[in-house]
């Protein structure tokens, strides 16, 4: 049986985060009924920019949609058939296809057909964000679609010149935003998601860092359903308003010692998308009192971070809370783009040895026995150097265990075998099953 | 004191009868579609030979793929844990243990103890197992026994490049076609697959001794590509598909010591 050894109790936040993720895909999918505007982009699109043009303009970013849909595996598998079925390539990422098959089956999972946006705003990331909404434009080709270039490096070597660079992208978009939705442009409205923006983004990272204690009073299955929101609409009130009632819970579990996981005598992280339709391979990890206490990316696909006087990681300081104050269009999307630049997922596509150093750094603050890797063939850009990840946290004495999948095709994720491995990893750690 | 290790294979369930630290039976059945009577059936073959019955039998433990499934099993060890306290037992100096079977492939590295420090399983690939072994045979029209015996007579290395086992093959057709002998082209295929598992063991770092376990450490043409791969000597049991049973009837034998 579970040697119990922290007292454990739901989240009090639980609830109202189920609430809030399924209004967010109704509100998307009804804005018509209301007199508002639908559009569509990635997660990391900079999403403050369309809330100028007004409150009632929803988002409907693409790569939680894909992750919603393919934890219903039956409908993710009849959406990756229909994307296979008319020509595209079952090695694609899972993400897109199965966002494709919900455009061709014409398909909602909140009920209803596809609700086509009324405009694309996306930035390129990885070579999937560049096709995309290519694709999604092919097959509804009236929409119209903006795309922004965030390629000017890694963050240490950022300039003004590079920031200028994606702002001036950006300032042109407004004007066209203006013009493909006939709205006038609010700048009061920009700068208030900005700060939004800020506000969650480095709200969750402080969440994030109250899992440093022991026990850990998030685990990243459940940290899944909550750093979902800043994928979904970063830049919206009402995320940056709900983590700050998830922070302060969290601090108040940290201060009654309240863990996540009873039997908690072993931590890891693991990395990338998990193979959604299986994520009871971390209840299987709990059979031996280990928990996964959050990933480089749950901590900072939206989390933004900096490093602290002592050296340790923290959420990074807004520029409200330094005192700036933004007063134009101009200075809030600098600020908007230096901001989302400084995201530790963007870095590691500019080199593997930027991951391996954050990921050694969690390893060390977050008091870790192990790293779990996802060879996720679902998702080429954050899958790209973990190989080379897996080395530099070796060297570097981390144990590492490697499992093969997919984050949104459950048909490339083998259950029986990616436990085997758990047992001999954990086996290998010296923790033995306690159920 | 009499213990038992069940190895239930992805193709075969191997079973060693440990009596007092020596081999007293070993038996081999193909696991088939139901792992349980397979492994009924290879313990019933191992007692049968050992001359006892199953109430002798201190502790039962099972290993492999089919682990889940031995119903009088009293215990679990994981095969990468069976392999290298099996290894161990027959070579105390190996700290690197490859280990074959027929759907999948292991490198592990240990320490003196026995304990797992770093491990490689292949990914979803049967280029670095040995079923691909058996689809290379079929396709040269031989015995897959006859591979390792005929690879050793080729004087000439072909180069397969295939990374995949499906085009691997359709290499291996092209090579026939091209009049390649049939041993150079068996010599091929054992590279490529020592070339797939060389990848894991430098994954996990070669250390010495090397010990070559699995079903496909009796090919001696995999043997030699491996050794020539990877420029040592390896060290290889007489019957290398039963040594992760007989981990885990070592294993067993732990736990009965502690149940006494």
């Amino acid at each position: 049986m579970s040697k119990q050894k922290y007292p454990t109790e739901p989240l009090q936040c639980w609830a109202k985060a189920k609430e809030l993720r399924e209004k967010y895909y109704l509100d998307y999918r009804d804005a018509h009924l209301k007199g508002g505007l639908r559009w569509a982009g990635g997660a990391w699109t900079f999403d403050a920019v369309p809330r100028g043009l007004g409150d009632d303009v929803y988002p409907l970013t693409s790569e939680p949609y894909g992750a919603t849909i393919a934890h219903n595996k039956e409908l993710a598998l009849e959406c990756m058939e229909a994307t296979e079925k008319a020509g595209y390539a079952r090695d694609l990422c899972s993400y897109m296809r199965i966002y494709w098959g919900s455009i061709l089956l014409d398909k909602y999972p909140f009920g209803g057909g596809y609700p086509k946006p009324d405009f694309i705003w996306q930035d390129h990331i990885c070579c999937s964000h560049a096709k995309w909404y290519q694709v999604v434009k092919d097959l509804e080709p009236a929409i119209p679609m903006y795309e922004i270039d965030v390629a000017v490096g890694p963050y240490h070597e950022i300039n003004e010149a590079k920031i200028q660079y994606v702002a001036d992208q950006i300032l042109d978009g407004i004007e066209w935003m203006e013009k493909v939705t006939g709205r006038k442009y609010d700048d009061e409205k920009l700068i208030a998601a900005v700060k939004d923006e800020c506000r969650s983004t480095s709200t969750w990272a402080e969440i994030c860092s109250l899992n440093k204690a022991v026990p850990a009073p998030l685990d990243e299955k459940s940290m899944y359903s909550l750093y979902v929101f800043g994928t979904l609409h970063k830049a919206a009130r009402w995320v940056a308003d709900f983590y700050e009632e998830v922070r302060d819970e969290v601090k108040d579990r940290v201060a009654r010692g309240i863990a996540a996981v009873g039997n908690e005598q072993c931590r890891l992280i693991s990395d990338t998308q998990p193979p959604w339709a299986f994520l009871k391979v971390f209840r299987y990890l709990e059979r031996y009192g280990a928990v996964s206490v959050g990933s480089l990316y749950t901590f900072g696909l939206e989390g933004i971070w900096e490093e602290k006087p002592d050296g340790s990681w923290g959420p990074r300081t807004t520029p409200m809370e330094k005192g700036i104050e933004i007063k134009t269009r101009e200075q809030a999307v600098r600020i908007n783009v230096e901001w989302n630049l400084s995201k530790p997922e963007w870095q590691h596509f500019y080199h593997p040895k930027f991951k391996t150093g954050m990921m050694k750094r969690i390893f060390d603050e977050w008091k870790l026995n192990g790293v779990l890797l996802h060879y996720n063939r679902g998702c080429e850009g954050l899958s790209v150097g973990i190989a080379e990840n897996r080395l530099g946290l070796i060297e570097a004495g981390c144990p590492v265990m490697t499992f093969e999948g997919n984050m949104g095709d459950e048909r490339e994720f083998d259950e029986v075998a990616t436990f085997a491995r758990i047992d001999a990893f954990m086996e290998s750690l010296g923790f033995k099953k306690q159920y | 004191m009499i213990t038992a290790g069940v190895d239930v294979g992805n193709k075969f369930t191997k079973v060693v009868i440990l009596g007092d630290g020596r081999v007293l039976a070993k038996s081999a059945v193909l696991s088939g579609f139901d792992q349980a009577a397979a492994s009924e059936e290879a313990m019933a073959a191992a007692l049968d030979k050992a001359g006892i019955g199953r109430d002798d039998v201190q502790h039962i433990t099972a290993t492999g793929a089919g682990k889940n499934e031995v119903p009088f099993a009293r215990s679990t060890v994981t095969e990468v844990g069976a392999g290298a306290r099996g290894a161990l037992y027959l070579f105390p100096a190996a700290r690197t243990v490859v280990d074959v079977g027929a759907e999948e492939g292991r490198a592990l590295k240990c320490n003196e103890q026995g304990k797992i420090v770093d491990f490689a399983i292949n990914e979803k690939c049967a280029a670095g197992a040995g079923s691909f072994t058996e689809a290379m045979a079929r396709a040269l029209e031989i015995a897959v026994e006859e591979m390792g015996p005929l690879s050793l007579q080729s004087t000439r290395a072909v180069p397969m490049n295939a990374q995949c086992a499906v085009f691997a093959e359709s290499e291996v057709v092209s090579l026939i076609h091209a009049k390649t002998p049939k041993e150079d082209i068996a010599h091929a295929v054992h590279d490529a697959i020592a070339s797939r598992v060389i990848s894991m063991v430098r994954r996990v770092g070669l250390e010495k001794d090397l010990a070559l376990i699995g079903g496909l450490a009796y090919n001696a043409g995999f043997v030699r590509s491996m050794e020539e791969g990877l420029e040592v000597k390896a060290q290889v049991p007489e019957d290398p598909e039963y040594v992760t049973a007989l981990g885990a009837a070592l294993v067993a034998a732990e736990k009965a010591g502690e149940e006494a």
